[in-house]
């Protein structure tokens, strides 16, 4: 215990540590702030607006936010809690698509029967997003809006055409979620919007989501979601997106366009999985350089679309 | 400086807790500090080792990122809450039987852990526990007794329940 916090206190610097001199309380991590836990979507809206200057950030699951409240990498001066916000939670069909609100738990979309049948890709995705207990806290809104560059749900949503539901003060929007992600951890929401709800159109067909990660729920390294429609012998129509490769999750429309009316075989996939990575320049870190991310990216691409045709032709 | 205090009521172990905490007061600080239930330890403080796993309404979480103020009105059970009447739990008995710790640092997260799964799943294969406790880590890597001890006490309270049945 005094380890942790004598590392805590350095990475927060000195300031913290004559803080955590004065005062009683050595055991506190997160920076101070101010708090509400409003019970209406209008309440959350209008605190979110009215503390702008605190610069707030609305609580979800609090699985990535706190974290890095505790390392004071961030330091809002207001949170807006909205577990006690009524209807932002649940799965709903409507149509051809699945209405998941912001606030649903990671842990309920992946024993959803709803989500098992309408998006299987999504519960896929989620059984690989972190551990049972982070899923039980975790929220796909807060995911999504959080917008890890190596998170899974990204993926998802674009390889989905997902729609993204904000509301602010100017009312309510509808974000397509190719347009909502803008970079690593950088998301189209203003900042006095509030994600509330998630669109998954109903996906008919086959479908995987394989990832490479060091070890099992850890981040990916590259994660790729595809879908594949079939009509008979051949692909009418793919949807392909990647992470680990790109500043954000992207779609590989060029290896989507390879796949239209290709037949259902090996030699197709791996040509997908060359035009997938045509042009890419990752950027290294220490967990892999750009030549293995494109190697991986790659091999996954590959492996997915041929594990989602094989699905495709199981359900016919 | 301090931030105005929040007041919250929840159950721990089955008794009422009314508190006013600070908002960024962690809920594993809550436990230990201003409950005195130092059981739930504290590891890596940013939800990557699990030994910090409480029960909140029955679901397993990391109460090191979860701040106290998100508990309000919720049901949290902590190791302490595990025996009863001077009785080991079935888990407990199977880890001290099964030599399923070692310095004992991971144990009670583990054991919160293990409670969920068995509540989901009360006849789990070898593989499935290890699959369902990789969100703990052991830095002993008494994994192995882990497992046995977690099986143990899902087939003695297999037993119990049909007993009971």
């Amino acid at each position: 215990m005094t380890v942790a916090h004598v590392t805590v206190s350095a990475r927060a610097g000195k300031q913290n540590v004559e803080a955590a001199a004065m005062s009683r309380e050595v055991t506190v991590k997160p920076p101070p702030f101010s708090y509400a836990a409003p019970a209406t979507l209008t309440e959350a809206v209008r605190l979110l607006a009215e503390h702008a200057q605190a610069e707030p950030r609305v609580l979800a699951g609090g699985q990535s936010l706190i974290p890095l409240m505790n390392f004071r990498l961030a330091k809002p001066g207001y949170l807006i809690d909205l577990r006690n916000v009524a209807g932002l939670s649940g799965i709903r069909r409507e149509g051809d698509v699945l209405v998941v609100g912001a606030m649903t738990r990671l842990a309920e979309l992946e024993r959803s029967p709803e989500v098992a049948l309408a998006v299987p890709l999504a519960a896929e995705a989620v059984g690989l997003v972190a551990h049972t207990p982070i899923r039980n806290s975790g929220t796909i809104g807060g995911s999504l809006a959080h917008a890890d560059p190596a998170a899974e749900l990204p993926a998802v949503a674009l390889a989905l055409g997902a729609e993204l539901v904000a509301v602010g003060p100017a009312g309510t929007r509808r974000i397509p979620a190719a347009e909502f992600l803008r970079g690593p951890f950088s998301t189209a929401l203003e900042p006095d919007e509030i994600l509330t709800e998630i669109r998954l159109p109903v996906w008919r067909g086959g479908h995987a989501f394989v990832e490479y990660a060091r070890i099992h729920a850890n981040f990916a390294i590259v994660a790729v979601a595809a879908l594949v429609a079939l009509d008979g012998d051949r692909i009418r129509r793919a949807a392909l997106a990647l992470t680990g490769v790109a500043p954000t999750a992207i779609r590989a429309t060029a290896a989507e366009r390879v796949l239209a009316g290709a037949a259902c075989d090996a030699a197709a996939a791996a040509a997908a999985a060359d035009a997938a990575v045509e042009g890419l320049a990752p950027a290294g870190d220490l967990h892999a350089s750009p030549a293995t991310r494109l190697a991986l990216a790659r091999t996954y691409v590959r492996r997915a679309i041929e594990l989602a045709i094989s699905r495709a032709q199981d359900e016919r | 400086m301090a931030s105005p205090t929040c007041t919250i009521s929840l159950t721990v172990n089955g008794r009422p807790q009314i508190a006013d905490v600070e908002p960024r007061r962690l809920l594993v600080d809550f436990l230990r500090e201003d409950l005195g239930l130092v059981g739930t330890h504290i590891g890596c403080e940013h939800g990557v080792c699990g030994t910090c796993t409480v029960l909140l309404n029955g679901a397993s979480i990391r109460s090191c990122i979860t701040f106290a103020v998100q508990a309000d009105g919720a049901e949290v059970s902590t190791v302490e809450g595990l025996a009863s009447g001077g009785e080991l739990h079935p888990l407990q008995d199977e880890f001290s039987d099964k030599q399923g710790l070692q310095c004992g640092y991971c144990t009670p997260g583990m054991l919160m852990r293990a409670c969920e799964i068995l509540a989901q799943n009360p006849d789990p294969t070898s593989e499935q526990v290890r699959a369902a406790i990789a969100s703990n880590l052991c830095r002993c890597t008494g994994y192995q007794f882990i497992v046995e001890a977690v099986l143990g006490a899902a087939a003695r309270m297999r037993e119990t329940t049909e007993v009971a049945s």
